[in-house]
């Protein structure tokens, strides 16, 4: 592929002068930032729509945090790639075919070797397509910087909005249906006594409240997310 | 090269469109058979499923084996056509669009604790897109064994519910024939005043808050697929009409 001379972009920054080591200060933040200070979901408030879906069980959100991580690894390393040659005019189309087609071949691959699962997040497989945080980070991040940069931060953000689909899922799961990944916790004698299962936790509406209570606790306890006025 | 001229943007997004058109003809031609042979076990695991066989996808097929003892591909006159495999030769989604003559439809024969069951495919539509499941009759040919409805695209939480244990369980023990002996199925009723479907000669089984067209597109589904194998249930059981 050609190399074409490009000025407008703050690409060269990064990539030039010395080697950076792959797992400096720099790139580790990268990587660690979307999972507190600046996570998609509880901060930047990308990807809620899919966070309430897929949060009834453990098992699709686990399914869903590792599909992410893939497409947005890939889709992250394949528009950083091609940063110089995509034409300016037509690069939303380029970044959204680049994430399309790495999400038909995770649900390809789904259905070929975790046929339940697939069918579990069928509709939802799609709909990473539309998720924020993946056009989002191309957007923002890919279109401007290098391979190995782009990696740490596709992977980064995916694992923030992982990890706070999990979260969400293991209080869903817990308290809506007394188990976790499939398995019962709560033991029968906590029922014979009177327990009973929240059916709410299993609507959507309690995924958005668990969330609020989650960006409750991370703003009282992280100084750098509180609003200075 | 001039990354903003017209023909370098086209032949960009022309190149793309190659590259990734063949990238993905090719995965999903590689991975086609083992797909297809998970949608097989599913089938089998469905039908098992319908007489009370609980099974995971990759036992399916034994036990499938063990209990199913008969596949009879059946013509719309009750006759059976043995030139066709019931099994992986008929479509139901195509076999209900041919004309009548041609139509063939699988029945499955079980022997399981003892008793025969009769295991039949339906297929209908629901409200977005289709939906199908298996029904299966007791020796009387008369009273439900169980049943099993998946669907393609149903609202989750509404229509898609049908594919939920206590909806399903709601057709154990109800008769698809009347007290005269007429085919009336099972409708899915938003009148019927016996929410716990503790009355199973009435035909009848609650049906879900918020889903009335998937509902009745159980109902229809149920109906029209039992149509066909009307002539064959007739012919092999003397008696049809309701039997306490």
């Amino acid at each position: 592929m050609s190399q074409p001379k490009s000025n407008k972009k703050p690409a060269i920054f990064f990539v030039a002068k010395e080697r950076e080591p792959l797992f400096s200060k720099k790139n580790r933040g990268l990587l660690k930032d979307p999972l507190d200070d600046n996570n998609p979901i509880t901060v930047q408030v990308l990807g809620i729509c899919s966070a309430l879906a897929i949060t009834v069980q453990l098992k699709p959100a686990v399914v869903m945090t590792l599909s992410v991580i893939a497409v947005m690894a890939a889709s992250n390393v394949i528009v950083s790639i091609l940063r110089n040659a995509i034409p300016n005019r037509i690069r939303i189309i380029v970044q959204l075919v680049v994430v399309a087609s790495m999400v038909i071949l995770v649900d390809q691959v789904l259905r070929a070797f975790a046929y339940d699962v697939s069918k579990q997040l069928s509709i939802f497989i799609g709909l990473i397509i539309t998720n924020c945080i993946v056009m989002g980070r191309l957007e923002a991040f890919a279109l401007g910087n290098g391979v190995w940069k782009s990696f740490l931060d596709g992977v980064g953000n995916a694992a923030g909005y992982g990890f706070m689909l999990i979260l969400v899922a293991f209080f869903r799961e817990l308290l809506g249906s007394g188990k976790l990944y499939g398995y019962q916790v709560i033991p029968d004698a906590l029922y014979e006594m009177g327990y009973e299962n929240n059916g709410l936790m299993l609507l959507s509406p309690m995924a958005l409240i668990t969330l609020g209570l989650i960006i409750w606790i991370q703003r009282a306890r992280n100084r750098k997310l509180i609003e200075k006025n | 090269m001039n990354r903003d001229s017209n023909g370098y943007t086209f032949g960009f997004a022309a190149a793309m469109v190659l590259v990734v058109a063949s990238v993905l003809a090719f995965t999903a031609s590689s991975l086609k058979d083992l797909q297809s042979e998970n949608v097989r076990k599913e089938k089998m695991q469905n039908i098992l499923s319908t007489i009370g066989i609980e099974t995971d996808r990759e036992g399916a097929e034994v036990l499938f084996n063990q209990y199913i003892t008969e596949q009879l591909a059946l013509r719309n006159d009750g006759t059976v056509d043995s030139t066709v495999d019931a099994f992986s030769d008929i479509d139901l989604a195509l076999e209900i669009k041919k004309d009548p003559d041609s139509q063939r439809f699988p029945l499955y024969v079980a022997a399981f604790e003892e008793t025969q069951y009769y295991i039949i495919p339906l297929r209908g539509a629901g409200l977005w897109n289709a939906i199908w499941g298996y029904i299966a009759l007791n020796e009387d040919k008369n009273s439900i064994k169980g049943v099993v409805f998946d669907h393609q695209g149903e609202t989750a939480g509404l229509g898609a519910e049908i594919t939920q244990q206590w909806f399903m369980n709601r057709f154990v023990d109800e008769k698809i024939f009347d007290m005269s002996g007429d085919l009336v199925g099972i409708s899915v009723s938003k009148t019927n005043n016996d929410p716990n479907d503790t009355d199973k000669d009435d035909h009848e089984v609650d049906a879900i808050s918020g889903a009335t067209i998937t509902g009745d597109g159980v109902s229809d589904m149920i109906i029209e697929r039992l149509q066909h194998y009307l002539p064959y249930l007739k012919a092999t059981s003397a008696d049809l009409a309701y039997n306490n």
